[in-house]
């Protein structure tokens, strides 16, 4: 994440402001990322029955496209649009000595333990009915 | 157009490629970081030990990356602090509801070629570009 400069907002508002100086580093990380994983994946973890010290693939096997994936990248887009950070350069950059993630950092958390919450009372109305 | 090639860049995404393979590999799990997190959170005994292992790999990798390779990390933002709360909180509400970040589906899922996270990831990017656009150029 650091390596890449990914932790570094600019670089990723550069690559998303597409309209004004493009900043191409984003589109190079994900390439350097998808030449690594994508043929490891179809070549070596695929064939495999399972992982090599666990049980098994913990891989999600939802298919369809709904509203919770759209609505969701959507406002997850929006968080990022607007601040250019990510969860991963977040964590990345934990140890660095910037306030600012660590305020991200916990508003981001806040996120997760609401969502998680709703989704835990959806699954009690749920177990009523 | 593409004068200079950022070779940083394509070789912390490799790094990232190679930490998603080998998670995936040993492990059977995405390396997706807001998954792993927001499973962190719920502190559940039997998966909270591979989370926070990871986590702590990634703390002090930022902390190796930035400084053996004296990386590209900043120490203040530009964006006012409400702001980024704001946007802190956005992405853990819909990163959760959309099951997964830049991460989890635009590298793990594009790189198992899931139709799935290939939208979210256009949703996201398309999302993020026009808010960066109305930011920097309307307002």
């Amino acid at each position: 994440m650091a390596v890449s400069g990914m932790a570094n907002p600019a670089n990723v508002i550069g690559f998303l402001d597409i309209t004004g100086e493009w900043n191409p580093s984003l589109m190079f990380v994900m390439g350097g990322a998808l030449a690594v994983f994508m043929p490891m994946y179809f070549l070596v973890i695929k064939p495999q029955n399972q992982p090599l010290i666990s049980n098994e693939f913990c891989v999600s096997s939802k298919k369809h496209i709904d509203t919770k994936l759209i609505g969701g990248s959507a406002i997850f887009g929006l968080g990022w649009g607007l601040a250019g950070i990510c969860p991963g350069p977040v964590v990345a950059s934990l140890a660095l000595g910037n306030h600012a993630i660590w305020v991200f950092f916990l508003s981001m958390c806040a996120g997760f333990i609401i969502m998680t919450a709703k989704e835990r009372h959806e699954q009690q109305k749920l177990s009523v009915a | 157009m593409i004068e200079v090639i950022p070779w940083h860049s394509l070789l912390g995404g490799a790094l990232l490629g190679l930490s998603a393979t080998l998670l995936l590999l040993v492990n059977g799990k995405i390396a997706g970081i807001s998954g792993i997190l927001s499973g962190l959170l719920k502190a559940e005994k039997s998966d909270f030990s591979w989370r926070l292992m990871f986590v702590i790999g990634m703390v002090a990798g930022g902390v190796w990356g930035a400084t053996a390779f004296s990386a590209d990390v900043p120490i203040q933002f530009e964006t006012p602090l409400w702001l980024v709360a704001v946007a802190g909180l956005l992405v853990g509400v819909g990163t959760k509801m959309g099951n997964g970040c830049t991460s989890g589906h635009g590298i793990c899922g594009i790189g198992r070629l899931s139709p799935r996270s290939i939208i979210a990831t256009c949703v996201f990017m398309t999302v993020a570009a026009a808010v960066v656009f109305v930011r920097l150029h309307l307002i």
